[in-house]
């Protein structure tokens, strides 16, 4: 990230003379200035982006925090197998994603739409999953708002979840505050969808456009900087998985 | 500076008070803290002065007709620390003095007479330990130290007397606590300063300032009967909280009496001072206060007490010393639910004969 | 040919990319929100004519000064100079074509007209009553007013608010022309760099606390609410947490302008730069970590109170040094009093007293008695009108023929500039007392003891309210008649300055380079020397 290219040696162009690649925008000096800038841009953007989660996250440890008993029964809802394939799912899709990016600076045009075309159904896979689960959050009466219950907390015996994960009954005050904690679980992965579905829409943006080989003439800054975008929702995940579906499993 | 001319301070504050420009001081917090205002007033003054001189000085000599060509002056790193450290070494005396006076204004003494008040939408409810209600005011007397346990039933509300200079937000949820020493009898303005809602503005009343004499007149013509205690044994009595906290040796919560202000185990290993806040805590959300060596068994009683209720519950528990009346007035065994061990009653234990049921 | 000239057509400029034109757009826009929020300070100051809630219902008068809130902060202080001012020069101050993402730009004027048009909306179909500050659990469970669209319509301003600043940070960073080091950038430029950085890192948090309170009171879920063991304090951290800062990317911007302004009426070189520039670093720095000083009597602990004290009296420092060496700016120059001068002027008297009555609230003792009262109005009223308002005023005013390429009347400027400097004293000053006595804020009515100084402050505002209204009158005025402004009619030193009024839509017609220091008098005394040798 050095400034050294906002020094630039740029020559005055002479009107109606343009020696310079189409995608290049008219207030850049030159074709590096505007991919620096633009990658800056995007790690900034990512910096705002890790401020908003962490309000979330600040809510979530408080209340930890407090709550841990109803944190521990109500994280045994959530279904470990189904949140390591979609811990899998991701960080498979950061590698094509990654790939995606070489093929673009290596010009392989076919090898860029692959990627592009994986990490598209990859990340729709995570979506699927992350449908069947909320799906199940619904059936059981375990969506804050809507009809809660507190009998899987209360009685562990008549859910399976909890009976596989040998809890014991929760106190009702305590079983109230489970619905904290799916607040924040819906609050959290929601956020978090919500950002993978604008990934998603950009990706088949880029899937067409990738065709008609915009990204493999040079210009790769805008696969470049998606990649960062979405490396970066691969992180967030990263951290919600053990925080929200790993409390105290050691046991 | 109350000290250093008294004639002159309340000269100073007595015109000031009269042309409506001061509030008036009836506390005695409330002198240490203009000393400090009026401190803080003092620097200001002399720190706008000075700005504003040496900006009407500059522009009168520098004007550009007496001064038409400017000399580049690039800067002094002896005015640039004179200016950084002065201001901050001030500030720190306000910072440290103001500390002193916001401890002292939180921190109540040990014998100050404890009431408690419950903000609502749209009033101020006042509860005497003996058992006088108020709506909106609230009667002391000068010369004694007097806290206020207050809490809010909805949302945020403030407590505010000017004349004290004291305030204190009411919060739904827990206790806060203020304190203060009345000096001057007089009635002086109490407003809600929190914003509440539709009639925030109307949520204000009187503090009335008594002395000694007075209040104690007030007290007598305005007991309703019962006081807060006597009220909170009542509801400790029909919430069937005697079937566990009852003192028996297989009693299935511990025992009350004199349990304020002790240092309990919990029984997941910390300590807590037993205080209004734990003790409230304690009535509403059970599960996280649990007493060493006991079992998580307390129900919570949130939704089935009122704030009022808890309050009259917690003065209860706050002065009882003693289980004989626990033990005295309940028939433990029958208030037990069905099948979940019940106590028999110890030997030792007085019970009178009519009172056990066969 | 200038960038106004260039196209024309009502598209050409609601989808331009170029940074002055979206400066223009965002001028009218913020202009049009002020005085809403002004008429709302109207009715706010008619109700408090009399003791009693007369003019309005309580519920009404409540919606108004909520509004006035909303209004004045999110749609008309945040963005102001930042969206007009800096966007307009800052690339011109650095020598660049325009700012480093211009479509994001003209995407943040959308959001920004997204959410002030969905305000308007919520104000005509019966408007929110919580307080711009949206305390839970009133806001949650308390109120049935429309808190969702109100806060939507502050989330999307925020949107706005974050793509600004973070245009200005990628700019400043990567299009400095050749020569532009960072210690020749102009003061306005350390300044919105400042406020650019808290504008990025500030502003999600609280989008993050608007969104819970939207699915509080949607869903009914008990992150704030102390019956379902929320904590309704967990939203005061999560909202002063941003607005602390924002009082800071609201001041700091105005105080670039007043080191521009002070600097080129003095005919110097502003007096201890690298002290003013750092010192709005320091501002930005220390101010991420002073919000609980909004909070000191609601039950935090005695501690955490202790430590933000000492943290607010800290954050008052770099503040203080800048005043002082606005004031040392001075010494030795050669000084006239032109509008944009005494616009200066008055934001020096008027933040000092803004700031110092800070320090009162800051202090943990006398915060005690003073907080919630209308000395707390009257501190942000001192700083955030008597300060940023007046310095939004004084950049309006100097980089008007700049922007538009005419001069304003200079008469009737200055007596504006006068006109509101009293009025304002009238309006404010009172205030001052009023809170001391007690009066709390967001009271409709009060107690007979408090009219006359009401009163005073009533009278005031409508004269202040003349002070306003006189330039959008006579700027509007010069656009058609006023005098031709020439490239640099202050003689002043910013790159901004060496090139035509109004300026071509590239900015510059050949790259500058930046060989000179900045503020640099005798360097712009030779160039005049040149000219007049190569006329001659």
């Amino acid at each position: 990230m050095s400034d050294s290219s906002a020094i630039t040696h740029g020559a005055p162009e002479a009107a109606g003379h343009h020696a310079h690649p189409p995608y290049l925008r008219h207030h850049f000096e030159s074709v590096e200035q505007q991919a620096d800038t633009t990658n800056f841009a995007m790690w900034l953007f990512l910096l705002t982006e890790i401020m908003f989660f962490g309000g979330l996250f600040t809510a979530y440890l408080i209340y930890r925090n407090w709550y841990y008993p109803a944190f521990v029964a109500a994280s045994h809802q959530l279904s470990i197998p189904l949140g390591g394939l979609n811990t899998l799912l991701l960080i498979t899709s950061s590698f094509t994603m990654a790939m995606g990016v070489w093929c673009a600076e290596m010009r392989k045009k076919s090898g860029l739409v692959l990627c592009l075309i994986l990490t598209f159904i990859l990340g729709m896979g995570f979506l699927g999953i992350k449908t069947i689960e909320y799906g199940e959050k619904i059936e059981k009466h375990h969506v804050p708002g809507f009809h809660y219950s507190l009998n899987s907390f209360l009685n562990p015996d008549s859910d399976e979840a909890a009976k596989a994960a040998g809890d014991k009954p929760l106190a009702l005050d305590m079983a109230r505050h489970t619905e904290v904690y799916f607040s924040l679980y819906f609050a959290m992965t929601g956020m978090h969808a919500l950002h993978m579905i604008i990934g998603i829409s950009i990706l088949g943006y880029m899937i067409y456009r990738a065709q008609a080989g915009a990204y493999t003439e040079g210009h790769v800054t805008f696969v470049e900087n998606f990649g960062l975008y979405w490396h970066f929702v691969d992180i967030v995940w990263i951290f919600l998985f053990p925080l929200l579906y790993l409390i105290s499993r050691h046991q | 500076m109350s000290h250093i001319s008294p004639v002159l301070w309340q000269f100073l504050v007595k015109w000031m008070t009269d042309f409506s420009l001061f509030p008036p001081e009836a506390s005695k917090i409330a002198p240490q803290m203009d000393a400090l205002y009026f401190f803080m007033v003092l620097v200001s003054l002399i720190g706008l002065t000075i700005v504003i001189l040496l900006v009407t000085t500059f522009s009168i000599l520098y004007n550009k007709e007496r001064h038409p060509v400017a000399v580049q002056v690039e800067g002094s790193t002896l005015l640039e620390a004179t200016w950084t450290i002065i201001p901050l070494g001030l500030f720190l005396v306000m910072f440290v003095w103001g500390a002193l006076i916001y401890f002292r204004v939180y921190n109540p003494p040990a014998n100050s007479m404890n009431i408690y008040v419950v903000g609502k939408q749209w009033m101020w409810k006042a509860e005497h330990p003996g058992g006088q209600h108020e709506i909106n005011s609230l009667h002391i007397p000068t010369g004694r130290a007097i806290q206020l346990t207050l809490i809010s039933q909805d949302v945020f509300h403030s407590f505010s007397i000017p004349a004290f200079r004291v305030k204190r937000e009411a919060i739904p949820g827990r206790y806060t606590t203020v304190w203060f020493e009345p000096t001057v009898p007089g009635t002086y303005h109490l407003f809600c300063t929190q914003y509440c809602g539709t009639e925030h503005s109307h949520m204000i009343g009187d503090i009335v300032v008594l002395t000694p004499k007075d209040y104690q007149k007030w007290l007598n013509e305005s007991t309703s009967g019962m006081s807060l205690a006597q009220n909170g044994e009542r509801l400790f009595a029909s919430l069937s909280c005697a079937a566990c906290h009852n003192a028996r040796p297989d009693a299935r919560g511990p025992s009350l009496a004199n349990v304020y202000g002790a240092k309990l185990a919990l029984s997941n290993g910390g300590t807590v001072l037993a205080d209004d806040a734990y003790l409230r805590e304690a009535i509403l959300s059970p599960s996280q206060h649990v007493t060493q060596g006991y079992a998580p068994i307390m129900p919570t009683y949130q939704g089935q007490v009122s704030e009022e209720g808890v309050i009259a519950l917690v003065e209860y528990i706050k002065n009882l010393n003693s289980d004989y009346r626990v033990q005295q007035t309940t028939n433990t065994t029958d208030l037990l639910p069905e099948g979940e061990g019940k106590a028999v009653p110890a030997a030792t234990a007085p019970v009178k004969p009519g009172m056990v049921k066969q | 040919m200038n960038y106004l000239t260039k196209e024309n057509g009502l598209l050409s400029w609601l989808l331009t990319g170029d940074h002055k034109r979206i400066a223009m757009l965002y001028l009218i826009s913020l202009s049009f929100f002020f005085f809403i929020g002004g008429a709302l300070a109207g009715l706010i100051r008619l109700e408090l004519l009399t003791p009693q809630a007369d003019l309005m219902a309580t519920d009404t008068y409540n919606k108004v000064f909520t509004m006035h809130g909303v209004i004045m902060i999110f749609f008309f202080l945040v963005p102001s100079v930042p969206a007009t001012i800096g966007n307009f020069l800052i690339p011109m101050m650095i020598g660049a074509k325009d700012l480093a993402l211009p479509k994001i730009n003209l995407l943040s004027w959308y959001l920004y007209m997204a959410g002030g048009l969905l305000a308007l909306y919520t104000m005509m179909t019966g408007g929110v009553d919580t307080g711009w500050t949206f305390t839970t659990p009133l806001s949650t469970h308390y109120v049935n007013t429309n808190v969702l669209t109100t806060g939507l319509a502050a989330f999307i301003a925020g949107f706005s608010s974050i793509f600004t600043g973070l245009n200005f940070i990628v700019t400043i960073h990567k299009m400095r022309c050749p020569g532009m080091t960072w210690f020749k950038l102009p003061l306005f430029v350390w300044a919105n760099y400042a406020a650019a950085v808290l504008m990025v890192l500030a502003t999600p948090v609280v989008a993050i606390a608007i969104v819970l309170i939207a699915l509080e009171r949607t869903l009914g879920i008990g992150v704030f609410d102390p019956t379902k063991g929320g904590d309704p304090l967990l939203f005061q951290h999560l909202f002063w947490f941003y607005s602390h800062p924002a009082v800071y990317i609201m001041i700091l911007p105005g105080m670039g302008v007043i080191s521009e302004v002070i600097s080129t009426f003095s005919r110097k070189r502003v007096f201890g730069y690298t002290a003013v520039a750092f010192s709005s670093v320091a501002i930005a720095i220390f101010g991420f970590f002073v919000w609980a000083h909004h909070m000191f009597i609601m039950g935090i602990s005695n501690y955490a109170v202790i430590v933000f004290s000492l943290l607010t009296m800290l954050v008052a420092v770099p503040s203080a040094i800048k005043i002082f060496n606005w004031t040392f700016t001075l010494y030795k120059g050669s000084i006239t009093f032109e509008t944009p001068m005494l616009y200066a002027f008055g934001f020096m008297g008027l933040f000092t007293i803004g700031g110092l009555t800070g320090v009162f609230l800051g202090v943990s003792g006398t915060d005690i008695h003073l907080t919630e009262t209308y000395f707390i109005v009257a501190h942000f009223h001192f700083v955030m009108v008597g300060g940023m308002l007046m310095a939004f005023l004084s950049g309006i005013h100097f980089w008007w023929p700049k922007m538009t390429g005419r001069m304003y009347p200079e008469k009737i400027s200055q007596l504006a500039a006068v006109v509101t400097f009293i009025g304002f004293n009238f309006t404010f000053f009172p205030q001052f007392i009023l809170g001391t006595l007690g009066m709390p804020r967001r009271y409709a009515s009060y107690p007979p003891e408090f009219q006359v100084l009401n009163v005073f402050s009533t009278a005031g505002a409508s004269i202040l309210g003349v002070g306003y209204l006189l330039p959008v009158l006579y700027l509007t005025w010069s656009l058609k008649y006023g005098a031709v402004a020439g490239d640099n009619p202050w003689q002043a030193t910013g790159l901004e300055w060496q090139t035509q009024s109004p300026p071509l839509t590239e900015n510059f017609p050949v790259t500058p380079i930046m060989d000179h220091e900045v503020y640099d008098y005798e360097w712009l005394e030779g160039q005049k020397a040149k000219e007049v040798a190569s006329v001659g």
